[in-house]
C-alpha cells in the first residue's frame, strides 16, 4: 500500500512538472499557432538559472528552503524575459509566411540554447539536491515521501488554477481567446494583437523556466534535459490536444501516471509506450483528446 | 479532414504530360563538379587542389554525399511534395541498425547485402509510417513524424541487448561488389579509395533516380499537391496515395544514405535515430536550398565540412549551426543555391 502511495504521488509529481512545460507549449501553440522546439531548452534555462542562483546563494554549506522561494520566481521570470525578447525580434517576420520556417527557426534557437547553456555553466551538472534534504519527509499512511516533492505537486496544481482563472476570469485571458479564435477579428476589434503575442509567448517561457526552477533540486540541470522533455511535452500536448490548456493538463496527468507504470513494470518500453500511445492518439483523434479540431 | 468532401466521384486519370520525362540540360557546372569528383584521388600532387585530394578530404567528401543522398531524399518530401518531416533520421537510422544487426547476428560482409537490408527495412518502416504520416499535414505531420521517429529511437535505446544501447553496433569493414572487392588490410585506403568511388557511384544513381522521378508526371503530381491540394484533387490525383509513395521513395533512398553511412562511420550509435538527426537532415536541405532539385546536395557536402571544421575549432559548434539556420530562415530561405543564383543573377544583370 505505501509502494502504491509513493508511486502515485511520483506519478502526480511528473505529471505537475510535464503540465508546466506542456502548458507553456499548448499556450503558444493555442494563440500564435507555433510549434515551439526550443521550448524544452527553455525549461532547461530556468534550471540552470535556479541551480546557478541557488549555488550563488548558498554557498557550499546553507541550503535553506526559504532561497527556493525567493529565487522560484526569479529564474521563471527570467526566461520569460527571454521569450518576450525572442518573438518580436526572430518569430515576428514569420509569420507571414510559411508555418514550417517556425519549426526551422525554432530549431535553430534550440541549438542555440543548448550550447549557450553548456558555454555559461559547463558541461558538468548543477546541482542543489542538499535543498532537497533540507525540506526533510513527510510520513503519510505508513509511507514516508520527500516534502519538497509534495510541494512541487502543489504548486503545479496551484498554477494551473492560476492559469485557468488568468486565461477565463481576466480582461487579458479574453483578448487572448479572442486572438487565438480568429487573430484578424481581434485586430479589427481594437485589440493590439502583436502585444498580446509577446505576451502570450513570455508566459507560455515563464511556465517553462518555472518547470526548470522547481525541478532543480529533484534532479540538478544537466546538458540534454531540455531536448528530452520537449518531447516528452510533445507527447503531452499530442494526447490532450495542441492548443488546449486542459488537455495539457489530462495529458500531463496520463504521461504521468503511464510512465510511473511502465518503469515499475516493463522499463525498457517506457520511452517508447509513451510515443506509441502519442501516435495512437494522433491517428484516431487527430486533434487530441480534449482539443479542438 | 474537410479536404476530401471535394473529391470528385469520378476519377480522372492522370495522362502523362510526355511519355518521357524531359530531364533539363545539366549546366556546366555540374558537369566539371562531377568529373572533378571523379578523378579526385588522382590530383594529390596537383598543387592548387592538391589539399582537396588528400585521403582525409576524400573521406570528408564520402560523407558529405551520403548526406547529399539523405537531403535530396528527404527534399522529395520537403520540397516537392511540401511535408516538412521531422522524423527522417529513423530511416537514416534503420537502415544503418539494418547493417549492423546484419552483421552482428548473420554475419554478413557484402556491401551489397547491407544495402538490400538497410533499403528493405527502410522501405517498410517508410510504408508502416507513411500510411499513418500523410493522413495529416503541416505541423501535424511533422509532430507526428517526430513522435513515430522517437518510438524506434527508444527501442533501440532500451533493447541494449541487441542494440548495444548507447554503445552502438560495430560495423567493420564491407566486400564490395558481391565479393569481388575482398576486406582490404588498409582501411584509410580502402576508405578514402574503393569506398568512395563506391559511394560516387551509389550516389550518382540515387541523384539520376531521384532527378527522373521528380522530372516524372508523379513528381509534377506531387509539386501540384504542394502548391494546392485542392485543385491537385480537381485534376483527379488522389492526394493520399501520391503522398504515401513520395514518403516511401523518399524514406527508401534516405535508407540507402543510412546503409551507405554505417561502414564509413563504422559504427550506428542511437544518435542517429533520435530526432535532433532529423532536424539535422532538414538543416542540410535548407542549408543547400530546398526549393531547388541539386540545393540539398550541396547543402549536405556543406554541412559535412562545417561541422568537421567548426568542430575543429570551437566545441560550440552546435551553437554556430544554429546561428547559421536562423539567419537562412531569415534572411535566405533559399539557401546557398538560391544566393549563388542571386549573384550569377546580378552579375549577368550588370553587363
Amino acid at each position: 500500500m505505501d509502494i502504491f502511495l509513493a508511486q502515485l504521488l511520483n506519478a502526480l509529481l511528473y505529471a505537475a512538472v510535464l503540465f508546466l512545460i506542456a502548458g507553456g507549449l499548448s499556450l503558444i501553440f493555442g494563440v500564435m499557432r507555433i510549434v515551439n522546439l526550443a521550448h524544452g531548452s527553455l525549461y532547461a534555462l530556468g534550471a540552470y538559472v535556479m541551480a546557478w542562483g541557488l549555488g550563488r546563494l548558498a554557498g557550499e554549506s546553507g541550503s535553506e528552503p526559504v532561497y527556493l522561494i525567493a529565487l522560484l520566481p526569479v529564474a521563471a521570470v527570467a526566461v520569460g524575459a527571454t521569450g518576450a525578447v525572442v518573438e518580436p525580434i526572430l518569430l515576428r517576420p514569420l509569420y507571414a509566411r510559411a508555418e514550417e520556417y517556425q519549426l526551422l527557426l525554432t530549431f535553430g534557437l534550440l541549438l542555440i540554447l543548448e550550447d549557450a547553456m553548456r558555454y555559461i555553466w559547463g558541461p558538468t551538472p548543477l546541482t542543489a539536491s542538499p535543498l532537497w534534504a533540507a525540506f526533510g519527509t513527510l510520513h503519510l499512511m505508513g509511507a514516508t515521501y520527500p516534502r519538497y516533492n509534495v510541494v512541487v505537486i502543489l504548486l503545479g496544481v496551484l498554477t494551473a488554477v492560476l492559469l485557468w482563472a488568468f486565461v477565463f476570469k481576466t480582461r487579458f485571458g479574453v483578448m487572448l481567446r479572442a486572438t487565438s479564435q480568429n487573430r484578424r477579428m481581434a485586430a479589427a476589434l481594437g485589440i493590439n494583437v502583436g502585444g498580446v503575442y509577446v505576451q502570450a509567448f513570455a508566459l507560455g517561457c515563464l511556465m517553462a523556466g518555472l518547470a526548470g526552477a522547481v525541478i532543480v533540486p529533484i534532479q540538478g540541470a544537466v546538458l540534454g534535459m531540455g531536448v528530452d522533455a520537449l518531447v516528452l511535452a510533445f507527447v503531452v500536448v499530442v494526447i490532450g490536444g495542441l492548443g488546449s490548456l486542459d488537455g495539457a493538463l489530462v495529458g500531463a496527468l496520463i504521461v504521468g501516471v503511464v510512465r510511473t507504470v511502465a518503469i515499475q513494470y516493463f522499463p525498457e518500453l517506457e520511452l517508447a509506450v509513451l510515443y506509441l500511445i502519442a501516435a495512437v492518439v494522433l491517428i484516431t483523434r487527430p486533434a487530441g483528446l480534449l482539443g479542438r479540431a | 479532414m474537410s479536404e476530401s468532401e471535394h473529391s470528385p466521384d469520378a476519377a480522372v486519370t492522370l495522362a502523362p504530360a510526355r511519355a518521357v520525362p524531359r530531364i533539363r540540360a545539366v549546366p556546366w557546372f555540374a558537369v566539371a563538379l562531377a568529373l572533378l569528383a571523379l578523378v579526385l584521388p588522382f590530383l594529390e600532387g596537383v598543387p592548387l587542389i592538391g589539399w582537396l585530394a588528400s585521403p582525409f578530404q576524400r573521406i570528408q567528401l564520402t560523407y558529405g554525399l551520403v548526406f547529399g543522398i539523405a537531403a535530396l531524399a528527404f527534399n522529395l518530401l520537403l520540397g516537392y511534395t511540401g511535408l516538412l518531416s521531422f522524423g527522417h533520421a529513423v530511416f537514416f537510422g534503420s537502415a544503418a541498425y539494418a547493417t549492423g544487426l546484419l552483421v552482428k547476428y548473420l554475419h554478413v560482409s557484402s556491401m551489397e547485402g547491407f544495402l538490400l537490408a538497410g533499403c528493405v527495412s527502410s522501405l517498410v518502416l517508410a510504408a508502416g509510417f507513411g500510411a499513418v504520416c500523410v493522413r495529416y499535414t503541416r505541423i501535424f505531420f511533422s509532430i507526428l513524424t517526430l513522435a513515430l521517429s522517437q518510438v524506434v529511437w527508444a527501442l533501440a535505446l532500451k533493447f541494449f541487448w541487441i542494440t548495444n544501447g548507447t554503445d552502438g553496433l560495430r560495423i567493420p569493414t564491407p566486400t564490395l561488389l558481391l565479393g569481388l572487392v575482398g576486406v582490404p588490410d588498409d582501411k584509410v585506403r580502402f576508405l578514402s579509395f574503393t569506398y568512395y568511388y563506391y559511394v560516387l557511384a551509389v550516389f550518382f544513381i540515387c541523384m539520376v533516380a531521384l532527378g527522373m522521378i521528380a522530372a516524372s508526371p508523379f513528381g509534377k503530381a506531387l509539386q501540384a499537391i504542394r502548391d494546392n491540394e485542392i485543385r491537385a484533387q480537381f485534376v483527379g490525383i488522389e492526394v493520399w496515395r501520391y503522398r504515401w509513395s513520395a514518403f516511401v521513395v523518399s524514406g527508401a533512398f534516405t535508407g540507402v544514405a543510412g546503409t551507405l553511412f554505417a561502414p564509413l562511420n563504422g559504427l550506428t550509435t542511437p544518435d542517429i535515430l533520435h530526432w535532433t538527426f532529423s532536424g539535422k537532415i532538414v538543416f542540410m536541405t535548407v542549408l543547400g536550398g530546398f526549393k531547388s532539385f541539386s540545393g540539398p546536395i550541396l547543402g549536405g557536402v556543406a554541412y559535412n565540412y562545417l561541422e568537421t571544421y567548426v568542430i575543429k575549432t570551437t566545441e560550440y559548434w552546435q551553437m554556430l549551426l544554429g546561428i547559421i539556420l536562423v539567419a537562412l530562415v531569415l534572411v535566405m530561405p533559399q539557401g546557398i543555391i538560391g544566393a549563388l543564383g542571386w549573384i550569377i543573377h546580378r552579375r549577368s544583370g550588370r553587363r
